[in-house]
């Protein structure tokens, strides 16, 4: 394990090692540069397998950072490092897993593309630095990852930059990231300055480790906000940008312009999962919280002192690993009516030593006895994931259902499903948010990579009201399109997008601060199935003859080669097979990535999780039945029919279709504001401070000119005279210096002989 | 035993060579080599009364002409190194034509 660990660089070493070689390459030399990239993927996921295998055996480990001086300055050392723990190694395995099946995919989509070699160039360099992001022990070394992966995602939206929507939405792109990443960079500078270091695990130093939070959560900052909890939040506003979550998600529907397989792989399936994925990183410093806080926090603290609903489902009991720092939690749970602040504050971390990184999931993971008998407060963090989560998840998903392009309702599906992660985070920890990320890579880049197989197959049509009846001409992708379409609806029991959509739904129904997020989730699941089911019967079952005439292409539509179906069904396979590992009969991903090991025994199903599961099965079916109802009663003859939904309700559909208009809102306030910010400084420069200058520099003139003439009348007058006297009688002595050094000897030497002569007449007398 | 004087009229028309060839030549190097022969002569008398004067014992006529001879060579290298000069700037090492440090 530990040579393992050793190497670990390796793993996106290898592919910014295919990255800089094919940036070398030829335009020409496709086949080299395809077989650098997908190989570079192939080796870094068998050592991904590797690293995962060796932290199977892991239990309750904490996690193992590797960690080396990068330079020192003055009396600091930077330190960076990488680290293995079941967050990493899940990740690492489904990064690569997917890339490969994306890079193969590719080849056949990008075939008669004539930047292939820079396509995957820059695909290359997006793996490296998301792996890098993913293994990186260091706070800074994952936000440098984190905008390299944004500055490959730019040169991947861009990719057909003379599309001029192409380069704009790949500015947007980068833009409305980096506005979200300026509070991630604050957030960072706030950490250093707090905890003068930025490893998350360093022997009980690092910055995610009891001492540095402990010390963080007892501070208090504006308006009694604990310094933790400011902290969380500016670094959550970095994974807002990343991951496009209200009110900065406007780039990720436009980034759709970009190729599709980079749309499955970076806008669907790994870098907006990141921001996810930062936030499980950074757990520890989101659920911090402070026992005794002072009134900001009073919240939480009713919520602590409430006592348990029921009982916890799912009593799975587990070794107390954190009972060492449990214990004084409880002593000062015992009086809470303590409010004296900062002093006497106690952290209570809730995934501490990685042994119960999963807090609330129906319970699991905290069955500590002596606990059971309160709620842990919920931070104000983990509390505005939780929200800004929830709101996403059902914004995009009523935006989505009045789309009508291919690629756009699934990235606002995307969107809804990065809501829900939060959600799931928010609410039931580190566990059920990343299952739903893992779950929802497999199908999300499966629909993309469906869609992408549509288009291709209609010849760059992406207009759903255009296609129609592709289910006979594209079987192939129409059944892989279909696992991917019920496996995001949440169809019960085959399909994985099902069991992670439940756990989240489950964990919001047992949080504590409020209800309204599984209202939300739940509405935001029937809207999913509802919009899935609309644009499935679109694409797949409308009848086509009777719009056939409208495409201008005159050929017929065709399935795609075999080099791209070929990753459809491996990736349609997975996304029923992960169901396996998180079913709540089974939860074996949890208890790995709570460090438990790998072998969770059986457990039933207690009778809430099984009232939850029925509740979001009916609302699925209910979704996809009424889609399809509404859609197949009077399908549309042509492909300028209102939808029905538009001709029920009319000025909803045109909102919904206009996105909110939150695109025209920052235009008219944000961009306008800083059109007319420019404005206003230009008039400042040219009028005021040009005014200023110009004035100062005629004051200048008019007194230089005085001071000319006072010169050349007054002092000059004089003094030429006197100058002109000087000169003259300079030039008669000149003479005498006329440069000829051999005229110089000869008065020396008559000067001698006249000496010598003298000298010689006064010695005779 | 060479009396002083004849010491003294060699010394006296080896300055007078070297005064000569300073004055005459045009070319700076032989002027150069003409001072050097006038600071010889004055090295010449310098050993010469030395060595008939009243201390001879005292070496300091021999101390007096090292360093003079090692002020020679430095004059030397620095009076070359100046001519170099004069010639890269001028393509020329008459002095007649370098008179541009006139008044």
């Amino acid at each position: 394990m530990n040579s393992l660990l050793q190497y670990l660089w390796l793993i996106p070493a290898l592919p910014l090692l295919a990255a800089g070689l094919s940036a070398l390459l030829k335009q020409r030399s496709r086949t080299l540069a395809a077989s650098l990239a997908i190989g570079s993927m192939v080796l870094a996921f068998v050592l991904s397998c590797a690293a995962f295998v060796s932290t199977l055996g892991a239990h309750g480990e904490a996690a193992t950072p590797h960690n080396f001086v990068w330079f020192t300055f003055g009396e600091k050392a930077l330190r960076l490092g990488w680290m293995l723990d079941p967050l990493t190694a899940s990740m690492l395995v489904m990064v690569t897993f997917v890339g490969t099946l994306i890079f193969i995919y590719s080849v056949g989509y990008m075939a008669h593309d004539e930047n292939f070699t820079r396509f995957f160039t820059f695909l290359s360099l997006f793996a490296a630095a998301m792996l890098g992001l993913v293994i990186a022990n260091n706070l800074l070394l994952l936000f440098m990852c984190w905008e390299v992966v944004g500055l490959a995602s730019y040169l991947l939206i861009g990719f057909w930059y003379h599309k001029p929507s192409a380069a704009a939405a790949a500015k947007k792109a980068f833009i409305t990231t980096r506005i979200g990443d300026v509070g991630f960079f604050l957030g960072i500078l706030w950490l250093y300055a707090e905890t003068g270091t930025l490893l998350f695990y360093d022997q009980g130093h690092g910055c995610l480790e009891t001492s540095a939070l402990t010390a963080m959560v007892t501070k208090t900052t504006l308006l009694g906000m604990g310094v933790s909890t400011a902290i969380a939040l500016l670094i959550f506003c970095g994974a807002i940008g990343k991951s496009g979550q209200v009110p900065l998600h406007v780039w990720l529907p436009d980034a759709m312009e970009g190729p599709t397989p980079v749309s499955a792989l970076i806008h669907a399936a790994t870098m907006v999962a990141a921001g996810v994925f930062l936030v499980a990183r950074v757990y520890p410093l989101m659920a911090a919280v402070p026992v005794n806080a002072p009134l900001a926090n009073s919240h939480s603290q009713v919520a602590m002192v409430r006592p348990h609903p029921g009982p916890l489902p799912q009593e799975r009991e587990k070794p107390a690993a954190t009972a060492e720092i449990s214990k004084p939690v409880e002593t000062s749970a015992a009086s809470p009516v303590k409010t004296d602040g900062g002093a006497g504050a106690v952290v209570q971390q809730i995934a501490e030593a990685r042994a119960d990184v999963l807090p609330l999931p129906g319970g699991e993971g905290r069955g500590e006895g002596e606990r059971s008998s309160h709620h842990a407060p919920v931070s104000t963090a983990l509390q505005a994931v939780t929200w800004i989560g929830a709101i996403t998840a059902v914004f995009a998903a009523l935006v989505a259902v009045a789309q009508t392009d291919i690629k756009r309702i699934l990235a606002y599906s995307t969107v809804s499903q990065l809501g829900f992660m939060f959600m799931g985070l928010g609410t039931g920890g580190v566990a059920v948010g990343m299952f739903h990320l893992l779950t929802h890579a497999f199908f999300k880049a499966l629909l993309f990579l469906g869609a992408g197989s549509v288009i291709h197959g209609c010849h760059e049509e992406q207009d759903i009201r255009r296609m129609g009846g592709l289910r006979k001409l594209l079987p192939v992708t129409f059944a892989t399109y279909a696992v991917g379409m019920m496996a995001l609806s949440g169809v019960p029991l085959f399909f994985s997008g099902f069991w992670s959509k439940d756990e989240i739904l489950h964990a919001a129904w047992l949080w504590e601060p409020s209800k309204w997020p599984f209202a939300l989730g739940l509405f935001g699941a029937f809207l999913t199935a509802f919009y899935m089911t609309r644009q499935m019967w679109f694409v797949f079952f409308s009848p086509r003859s009777s719009r056939r005439e409208e495409t201008h292409t005159s050929h017929e539509p065709h399935e795609s080669p075999r080099v791209m179906t070929v990753p459809l069904a491996v990736l349609a396979v997975c996304a029923v097979l992960l169901s396996v590992f998180g079913t709540p009969l089974w939860p074996w991903f949890h208890s790995y990535l709570g460090g438990h090991g790998a072998h969770p025994e059986f457990s039933g199903i207690p009778s809430d999780t099984l009232l939850i599961m029925l509740v979001s099965a009916l609302v699925a079916l209910g979704g996809i039945g009424l889609a399809w109802r509404f859609y197949s009663r009077r399908p549309a003859q042509r492909a300028e029919d209102p939808d029905p939904l538009e001709a029920l309700h009319p000025e909803t559909f045109a909102l919904l279709r206009g996105k909110f208009f939150i695109d025209e809102l920052y235009e008219m306030s944000v961009i306008r504001g800083n059109a007319g910010c420019a404005r206003a400084a230009r008039w400042l420069d040219d009028i005021v401070w040009n005014g200023v200058v110009m004035a100062v520099l005629y004051l200048v003139l008019g007194l230089s000119w005085l001071n000319r003439f006072f010169d050349e009348f007054v002092v000059n007058l004089g003094f030429d005279q006197g100058c002109g006297g000087l000169r003259s009688g300079a030039r008669l002595l000149s003479v005498w210096q006329n440069g000829q050094v051999q005229r110089y000897l000869r008065v020396i030497a008559l000067g001698l002989t006249v000496f010598a002569l003298i000298f010689i007449w006064g010695c005779g007398r | 035993m060479t009396p002083l004087h004849h010491y003294l009229i060699l010394s006296a028309l080896l300055f007078s060579i070297g005064l000569a060839g300073a004055l005459t030549r045009r070319n700076a190097i032989l002027v150069l080599i003409g001072i050097e022969l006038m600071l010889n002569a004055a090295n010449l008398n310098f050993i010469a009364f030395w060595r008939y004067g009243a201390h001879p014992e005292a070496l300091t006529g021999v101390m007096f002409v090292i360093f003079s001879i090692g002020l020679a060579a430095a004059e030397a290298a620095v009076g070359l190194a100046l001519i170099i000069a004069i010639y890269r700037h001028r393509k020329t090492t008459n002095v007649d034509e370098v008179n541009s440090m006139k008044g």
